[in-house]
C-alpha cells in the first residue's frame, strides 16, 4: 500500500503582502490595543491613516511575536522592546556581514 | 529520570538568597533567550533556566528540592524517595504556572503538571500554541523551489496526562525564490488546541546551507569569477555557472578586477519579485613558468608603459 504524501503549501511572510489590523491580531493572538501601543512606540509602522485603513506587511508578524516574547519572558516594557528589536536587527546584519569576510 | 541541578543551571551556590536567584535567572534568561541568542542550544538552556527559577523562586518548592541534598550531579539517574514531599503544601494543587509544557520529567515528577489537572477539572477552550522552527535548505532549492519532509519534535499530552515529546513529520512546499530569514506560515500545523479549539500555526524560518560557489544577499546571488588578464583586457565570452545551470557571459574588453556584471533574473526570483546574479570579476595573474613566458611579461612591460600608482603620486 502506498501512502499518498500531501505537501502543505504555506504562506510566505514577505514584504509585499499586506494584512489588516484584524488579520494581524488574529495571526499573532494579540489585542488591537497592543498593536496600537506598538505603533506608538514605532515598533510597527503600517500604511494608512486610521485603524480601518492600516495595512501591515507580513514582516510585522515577526516583530509582534518577538516583542511579545521579550515582554513576557524578559519583562521588557514596550520602549525596551523597540530598542531591543532595532539592536537585534542590526546585530543580525552585522553577523551576516562578518560571515562573508 | 535525570537529576537536575537547578543551582548549577543558574550558576549560583546553594546558599544563594532569593534576590540572588532572581538576578541570576534574569541574567541567564537574557543570555539564552531564543530571540536574542544565536547559540545552538539556546532554547533548551532558556527552558532549563525557566524550570530552575520556577522551583527556586518559590521558598516551598526550593525547600522541598533542597531536601535531596547537595550530593546529586546534574544528569545523574534519579528517583524521588517515597513520601519525599510530606509536609509541603504545593503538591495536589500542582504546578499552575502559565506554561508548564516543556518542563522536564524531573520537574513533573516532583511538582506535578498544571495542564492535565486543569483539563480534568473544567473544560477550557484555548487555541493551540504556535510553533517555530528553522529549516536549512540549499540555494538550489531556494532558486527553483522544492518539496521537503521535515521532522519536528513537539510536546503532546498523552492519555494519562503526561507530557511526552513526539516526532511530527511534515511535508512542505518550499516556494521558488524564498530568501534567507523569510518565514513560511503553515496554518493549523502548530500545537493542538484545547477543548475543540483550533490548533496553532507553524512558522518555519528559512536558513541557507553554506554554498561552495554562491552566496545570497537578499534576492541577489553573488559569484566571484576568476578570469585571465587577457580575457579582462580583450574581452571574452565565458561559460559561467548559475543556480539555474551554465550560461554564456560576455566579458567586456578593458574589465578590471572587482567589476560587477549583472545577470538579470538569475537570482532568487518569484512571480512578482526579481533577483539577479551578480558576478564579480577577479583577475588571476599566471606565474611565468619558463624563460619564454617571462619574456612575454618583459615585452609587455616594455611595450605597454603603464603606472597604476599615478594617483598615489609615486
Amino acid at each position: 500500500m502506498t501512502e499518498q504524501i500531501v505537501y502543505i503549501q504555506g504562506v510566505v511572510l514577505n514584504e509585499e503582502t499586506r494584512c489588516t489590523l484584524t488579520d494581524l491580531c488574529r495571526l499573532c493572538g494579540v489585542t488591537a490595543e497592543l498593536i496600537h501601543d506598538m505603533i506608538e512606540e514605532g515598533i510597527l509602522s503600517p500604511e494608512g491613516h486610521s485603524p480601518q485603513e492600516w495595512r501591515f506587511t507580513l514582516i510585522a508578524i515577526k516583530r509582534v511575536q518577538t516583542a511579545v516574547r521579550l515582554q513576557h519572558d524578559l519583562r521588557i516594557n514596550l520602549p525596551g522592546c523597540a530598542l531591543a528589536l532595532e539592536l537585534l536587527e542590526e546585530l543580525e546584519e552585522l553577523r551576516r556581514l562578518s560571515q562573508r569576510s | 529520570m535525570e537529576y537536575k541541578d537547578y543551582y548549577q543551571i543558574l550558576g549560583i551556590t546553594r546558599d544563594a538568597t532569593q534576590d540572588q536567584i532572581k538576578q541570576a535567572y534574569r541574567k541567564v534568561a537574557r543570555k539564552y533567550h531564543p530571540d536574542v541568542s544565536k547559540e545552538r542550544d539556546a532554547e533548551a538552556q532558556f527552558k532549563n533556566a525557566g524550570e530552575a527559577y520556577e522551583v527556586l523562586k518559590d521558598p516551598e518548592k526550593r525547600a522541598a528540592y533542597d531536601k535531596f541534598g547537595a550530593n546529586w550531579r546534574d544528569g545523574q539517574d534519579f528517583e524521588p524517595p517515597p513520601n519525599w514531599d510530606a509536609g509541603f503544601e504545593f503538591r495536589g494543587a500542582g504546578y499552575a504556572g502559565e506554561d508548564a509544557t516543556g518542563f522536564s520529567d524531573f520537574f513533573e515528577s516532583l511538582f506535578g503538571h498544571g495542564h492535565s489537572d486543569r483539563q480534568r477539572q473544567h473544560v477550557f477552550k484555548m487555541k493551540g500554541e504556535d510553533q517555530h522552527a528553522k529549516i536549512i535548505i540549499s540555494l538550489a532549492d531556494a532558486y527553483s523551489g522544492a518539496k521537503q519532509t521535515l521532522t519536528l519534535t513537539r510536546p503532546a499530552v498523552d492519555d494519562s496526562g503526561h507530557v511526552r515529546t513526539t516526532p511530527h513529520r511534515l511535508h512542505v512546499v518550499i516556494p521558488q525564490g524564498i530568501t534567507e530569514g523569510q518565514r513560511i506560515r503553515l496554518e493549523g500545523q502548530g500545537l493542538p488546541g484545547y477543548g475543540g479549539s483550533p490548533p496553532g500555526d507553524l512558522f518555519l524560518e528559512i536558513a541557507f546551507q553554506e554554498d561552495r560557489l554562491f552566496h545570497a544577499e537578499k534576492r541577489d546571488i553573488h559569484l566571484t569569477l576568476p578570469i585571465t588578464p587577457w580575457e579582462a583586457a580583450l574581452g571574452a565570452a565565458l561559460t559561467v555557472p548559475t543556480l539555474g545551470g551554465n550560461v554564456q557571459v560576455k566579458i567586456p574588453p578593458g574589465s578590471q578586477s572587482g567589476k560587477k556584471l549583472r545577470l538579470k533574473g538569475k537570482g532568487l526570483s518569484t512571480g512578482s519579485q526579481r533577483g539577479d546574479q551578480i558576478i564579480t570579476l577577479y583577475i588571476v595573474v599566471p606565474e611565468p613558468k619558463n624563460e619564454e613566458q617571462r619574456n612575454l611579461y618583459a615585452t609587455m612591460a616594455e611595450k605597454m608603459p603603464f603606472n597604476p600608482r599615478s594617483e598615489l603620486g609615486t
